[in-house]
């Protein structure tokens, strides 16, 4: 019984007793990426407790999903993840196909891999860049912000619009690529790939950035599964498990014929997959793994978003050519009316912030019964209370910003 | 100063002459303070505008957007002064004011050059951290009576971080000040005169590591990142200042400014030579002699009292020296912000807990090792980078020592620049001849 007192683990300081104080993060933060709001209980710096609470930008998206028929919709995936618009289409679009058991022409097919590998470069520059800023350090955030300039203006000759594309829709894309746009790609390519460095020198590498988020909110992969962690927060974790690989075969035979890695580190060795990826003769070479970092930590979570980069680098490159040398159709987009079959479907896809689950049921008619997401990011934002006990104040941002959520995806 | 006024309005050693004195003295550091935080937050931006591959602001004021600052300025001044309800009022009124107080008054011992100065201190680099350390105040008082949490935080993040820092930052200023002897900043620059070998910080090994440490504490000690923990805007929306608006808020900013450009420009003194030049130009060419420069008494170098009216007594020699001084040490004031930029825009943010182990067990050390290599150094008479250029900062020190006792001027005797005799005042005669008289000591103490 002597020391039944402090049995909590979370009670650090007991030598002098001082109150606790209830701190409301957000909704207005700087760095709560949108409008989380998270209640911490602290005892000075030292942060006992974190709550999130959401449903700030709740807009009923799911609902509406059921008043409009499927094309109608897709403007409303594009609110979803807003920073990964294209894949949210593309979640949608092959749910729908699968349920009108629609096959799309080949060249739709790279069409697809393009846009969508594009759009997971361009969210994951927006999680590394906001992440530096979650750590205090502003000027990668513009580095990033400015090589996704160039991505927003590839999708905007594609499509027209800048955020909200609504390009990829249930039969195939609104239009073709334009003239001439692969060969901008291309050189966007050749020019991003000189950046990466960069960005690791920035980031990855800086001493005072691994000191920051290597060994803070560290998730085995046991919890990581249990708390249905998908996509880099899974990988970070050492899970191999990624959907363009082990997914459903309506969405892994998109990605036939590809060549690419699962980013995800051996969790026996702790190694990630050796670059085998030549640019003009120089291989892009991955930074070495810093010794203070450990298997699940914020550093791992960043760094997987870093590689996948190089990989959806190296997956454009290859579609490029593939898209290229097909011709023809690419795709011929539903009808605005088309009615859906008495029938449910289930599909999820590989979104940047992990597994993008849309769910239907028809009933005929071409409004569907019943719409509903799988959202990736509300399950990854389900580990931060259990990850943010016993640490300090600074390390939430840092915790949260390696969740990498996006709000518009968890209300919907 | 005061004494020309007397000398003008002719009148003997009243007070009206001390305050028109101070008032100018004010006024044209009250200049140094404003127009200087309105350049560093122009070169802020325009710096960070290029460190991240932008242009930052190009069109008030024409080219470059030089007049951005005072558009914002303007700006802050026209906006709503929002006091919370929760706030403790007079505190919270008066919180930007004593920060801007504090930094606004380290100014008053700093020598901008030889003489131009607004008060002549024995003890200036004392009076300078003194002064400079009552800054944290504005932001415990601002952290305290906001009434909001986040401001709280900050305050308390730095009250613990900068009485931290101040631990390592005065061990690292005592080397100068053990190496030259005097606590007087206008000193501590003249023994580096010459070529930039005369530097404390090349003195010898122990002194780059103490100014490399120096620097690394003041831009802890002023709160810049990566140690800007009061005021981290990703984990604190805004720190202490989270409440502030208007110009309450820009008075913040102008004291962060000046205070950045105070402990950049006390570290150009007591490591970089000060006012004194890399190279002395002047002294090269001929047109300056480099004796002249710590001839007499500082205050009358240009404004010569017994001369008779201001032209008359201009000594247009000494005036150019100082210009350059001045110049000298404006750049090198602004290359050490400009390097606190620098770091600013590529660094994260350290941790509470990381920025305290910084301190105390990598700072503290560091500055105590420095400290005792120093003082080893000099005891062992060990070859400094000062031994590599005929130099005259031998012959300041021991010149100046020499009042107290025969053996160093025994010892000066050693070095080439000059011999005084043994006998005192003989060797001040001669001191008076050579005009290497250090400033101050001699007849600035008088004042």
């Amino acid at each position: 019984m002597a020391s039944s007192k402090i049995d909590d683990p979370r009670v650090i300081e007991f030598d002098v007793r001082t109150d606790e104080m209830l701190i409301n993060m957000g909704p207005q933060h700087p760095s709560t990426h949108g409008v989380l709001r998270l209640v911490l209980r602290t005892d000075g710096e030292v942060v006992s407790d974190v709550e999130p609470h959401i449903g700030y930008l709740h807009r009923c998206a799911e609902k509406i999903g059921e008043n409009l028929t499927a094309r109608q919709w897709v403007p409303y995936t594009d609110r979803m993840d807003y920073l990964a618009a294209m894949n949210m289409n593309l979640g949608w679009s092959l749910v729908i196909e699968k349920m009108l058991e629609y096959d799309l022409p080949e060249r739709g097919r790279h069409l697809r891999v393009i846009i969508s590998e594009m759009g997971r470069i361009a969210s994951h520059l927006v999680a590394m860049g906001t992440y530096g800023l979650d750590l205090g350090s502003f000027t990668p955030f513009l580095y990033g912000f400015r090589e996704r300039e160039k991505i927003l203006n590839l999708f905007e000759e594609a499509c027209g619009a800048r955020l909200t594309y609504s390009y990829l829709t249930p039969g195939g894309a609104t239009a073709d690529l334009p003239a001439d746009w692969t060969g901008k790609c291309r050189q966007f390519l050749a020019e991003f790939k000189e950046v990466i460095p960069e960005l690791h020198t920035l980031l990855t590498t800086n001493s005072i950035f691994v000191s920051r988020t290597a060994g803070i909110g560290v998730m085995s992969a046991k919890m990581a599964i249990d708390y249905g962690c998908t996509g880099p927060v899974l990988r970070g974790s050492g899970v191999y498990h990624d959907l363009r690989f082990h997914g459903e075969e309506r969405y892994t035979e998109m990605y036939d014929g590809y060549v690419f890695d699962v980013i995800c580190a051996d969790p026996a060795t702790g190694k990630y997959p050796e670059s085998n990826y030549e640019f003009h003769g120089d291989s892009l070479d991955y930074p070495e793994i810093p010794r203070q970092a450990v298997l699940g930590d914020c550093w791992h979570r960043f760094y997987v978003r870093m590689l996948e980069v190089v990989q959806s680098v190296r997956l454009v490159e290859q579609a490029i050519e593939k898209y290229e040398a097909t011709s023809g159709d690419w795709g011929t987009p539903i009808k605005l009316v088309q009615k859906l079959p008495v029938k449910e479907a289930y599909m999820e896809t590989e979104a940047p912030r992990g597994q993008m689950g849309f769910y239907v049921v028809g009933n005929g008619e071409s409004i569907p019964w019943r719409v509903r997401a799988r959202s990736s990011s509300f399950c990854n934002l389900s580990v931060t209370a259990p990850l943010c006990q016993g640490i300090l104040l600074a390390d939430i941002p840092a915790i949260v910003g390696s969740l990498d959520v996006v709000m518009g995806e968890i209300d919907r | 100063m005061a004494d020309f006024v007397n000398h003008i309005l002719t009148l003997e050693d009243s007070w009206i002459g001390y305050i028109v004195a101070a008032l100018v003295a004010a006024v044209l550091i009250l200049h140094v303070v404003a127009v200087g935080a309105l350049l560093f937050i122009w070169m802020e931006r325009k710096i960070s505008g290029r460190i991240q591959d932008r242009l930052g602001p190009t069109r008030v004021g024409g080219k470059f957007g030089w007049l951005q600052t005072l558009a914002d300025g303007i700006k802050l001044i026209a906006k709503e002064d929002v006091t919370p309800d929760l706030a403790d009022k007079f505190l919270f009124k008066i919180a930007p004011y004593v920060g801007l107080a504090a930094s606004y008054a380290a100014f008053i011992a700093l020598p901008f050059a030889d003489g131009v100065v607004g008060q002549h201190v024995n003890t200036a680099v004392f009076f300078v951290l003194a002064v400079l350390g009552l800054e944290v105040f504005s932001v415990i008082l601002a952290g305290y009576s906001s009434g909001s949490k986040w401001s709280l935080f900050g305050a308390m993040r730095e009250a613990a971080q900068v009485v931290s820092y101040e631990v390592p930052l005065g061990m690292c200023v005592v080397v100068p000040v053990m190496i030259c002897g005097t606590m007087n900043l206008t000193t501590i620059a003249n023994m580096q005169a010459g070529f930039f070998t005369n530097w404390l910080v090349f003195n010898d090994p122990f002194t780059f590591l103490t100014a490399i440490v120096y620097f690394t504490c003041a831009t802890a000690g002023v709160n810049r990142a990566p140690f800007d923990l009061a005021e981290a805007e990703s984990e604190l929306v805004a720190g202490f200042h989270t409440e502030y608006s208007g110009l309450r808020w820009s008075l913040f900013f102008m004291a962060e400014y000046s205070s950045m450009f105070i402990v950049a420009a006390l570290a150009s003194i007591l490591f970089f030579g000060g006012s004194h030049g890399p190279i002395p130009i002047a002294d090269v060419l001929g047109l300056l002699s480099l004796d002249n420069l710590g001839s007499s008494d500082p205050a009358f170098h240009v404004f010569n009292e017994d001369g008779g009216g201001f032209f008359a007594s201009l000594n247009l020699e000494i005036a150019i020296a100082r210009f350059l001084g001045v110049a000298n040490l404006l750049l090198k004031g602004t290359i050490g912000v400009t390097v606190m930029m620098w770091v600013r825009w590529s660094f994260p943010r350290l941790r509470i807990d990381q920025v305290m182990t910084m301190c105390l067990k990598y700072c503290v050390p560091l500055a105590a090792v420095g400290f005792l290599g120093a003082t080893a150094w000099q005891a062992l008479d060990l070859p400094t980078g000062n031994s590599l250029m005929n130099s005259p900062r031998y012959s300041h020190h021991e010149l100046w020592t020499a009042d107290d006792s025969e053996s160093t001027v025994e010892e000066a005797s050693s070095n080439e620049v000059q011999t005084p005799h043994e006998d005192d005042t003989h060797a001040a005669a001669k001191a008076v001849e050579l005009k290497t008289v250090p400033v101050s000591v001699v007849k600035g103490g008088e004042r």
